[in-house]
């Protein structure tokens, strides 16, 4: 267990953020989507930069992990147009519907908000289904 | 006390998006992790609820036990900033949003969430199943089918310069501007 706090204490880093952020309020996911604020895309912009600058800084200082592997990141298959469009447009509805990605439902839930526990099975079982008709959906 | 009392107020975009983007760098270091929250949910199914699926036959452990805790974490975040941090004042969203949703009736802006919408009575109305049931159901439903969620695809695989992640993003938004523009007039 040793090994997992440093994963913990990113997550609880990761949970805060969001709510200190508004990134977990239905409200700023609307003012997104209508193109009213600059709140969320700045939050999303900024947070792609650090993270490209970061990756590229370890990838050309070939920095290795805390225990001593190699870090590389695997390539998504950009071939798969149709998994990414679909699967992503899906998403999309579910995002606007609930306000919420899988990220601040968890933190919502922690923050006392006991109704997104009702999205999160929903989402699980989104899920489940989704490994269920796998075999038959065009990727 | 002056500390908390900073800590208490929201935090711009322009701090919050910076440590966000940090967390991408933090989990390759600490353990050669990728950041993405939604396959958690494919975890929990692969230890809970496998069946006989293809899908969920792996080692979720060997695999999945960081991001597992690293998920409760953001629970426990989640409690650290909306309870003890947590802004006293509504969340200051913008003047035209306020009057576009208040055009569709809702009144409470109070919360992090409308709370006249989102309640535990309004579960099983029209209104809560297509929100909160659907919604819920194609955020994982979609998210396992593109291979990711805003965490996987607009951050880290937008980071790591991956069109497939692009792809995915524009998706996203498609979609939600949807559901935004075309389906909320008829369900609120």
């Amino acid at each position: 267990m040793k090994n997992y706090i440093k994963y913990l204490l990113a997550g609880i880093f990761f949970g805060i953020v969001l709510i200190k952020s508004e990134v977990v309020s239905w409200f700023r996911i609307q003012e997104m989507f209508r193109f009213d604020s600059f709140h969320m895309y700045g939050i999303i912009g900024l947070g792609v930069v650090i993270a490209m600058i970061s990756i590229q800084i370890i990838k050309r200082k070939n920095i290795k992990d805390m225990e001593g592997n190699a870090i590389t990141i695997s390539p998504k298959d950009p071939k798969q147009v149709t998994r990414y469009i679909v699967g992503g447009t899906l998403f999309g509805f579910g995002w606007a519907l609930t306000g919420a990605c899988p990220g601040p439902l968890f933190s919502l839930a922690g923050a006392g908000y006991s109704i997104m526990i009702v999205p999160i099975l929903s989402a699980l079982a989104g899920t489940w289904v989704y490994g269920k008709i796998r075999p038959s959906l065009p990727h | 006390m002056e500390l908390i009392e900073f800590l208490r107020q929201p935090w711009p975009w322009y701090v919050a998006g910076p440590l966000i983007g940090l967390i991408v760098p933090i989990l390759l270091i600490a353990g050669g992790k990728l950041f993405g929250v939604s396959a958690n949910l494919r975890h929990a199914c692969a230890a809970c609820v496998p069946g006989d699926i293809e899908f969920f036959k792996y080692d979720w452990k060997k695999s999945g036990k960081w991001n597992l805790v690293f998920v409760a974490g953001t629970i426990l975040g989640g409690f650290i900033g909306g309870w003890l941090l947590s802004n006293p004042d509504p969340i200051k969203i913008s003047a035209q949003t306020i009057t576009d949703l208040k055009a569709l009736g809702i009144s409470d802006f109070s919360g992090m969430l409308p709370s006249d919408v989102f309640n535990w009575e309004n579960v099983a109305s029209t209104q809560g199943i297509i929100l909160m049931i659907v919604g819920g159901f194609l955020v994982g439903f979609g998210a396992r089918y593109a291979g990711g969620c805003t965490s996987g695809h607009a951050i880290t695989g937008l980071a790591d310069l991956q069109l497939a992640s692009l792809l995915a993003v524009i998706g996203f938004f498609a979609g939600g501007l949807f559901i935004t523009y075309i389906i909320y007039p008829f369900i609120f």
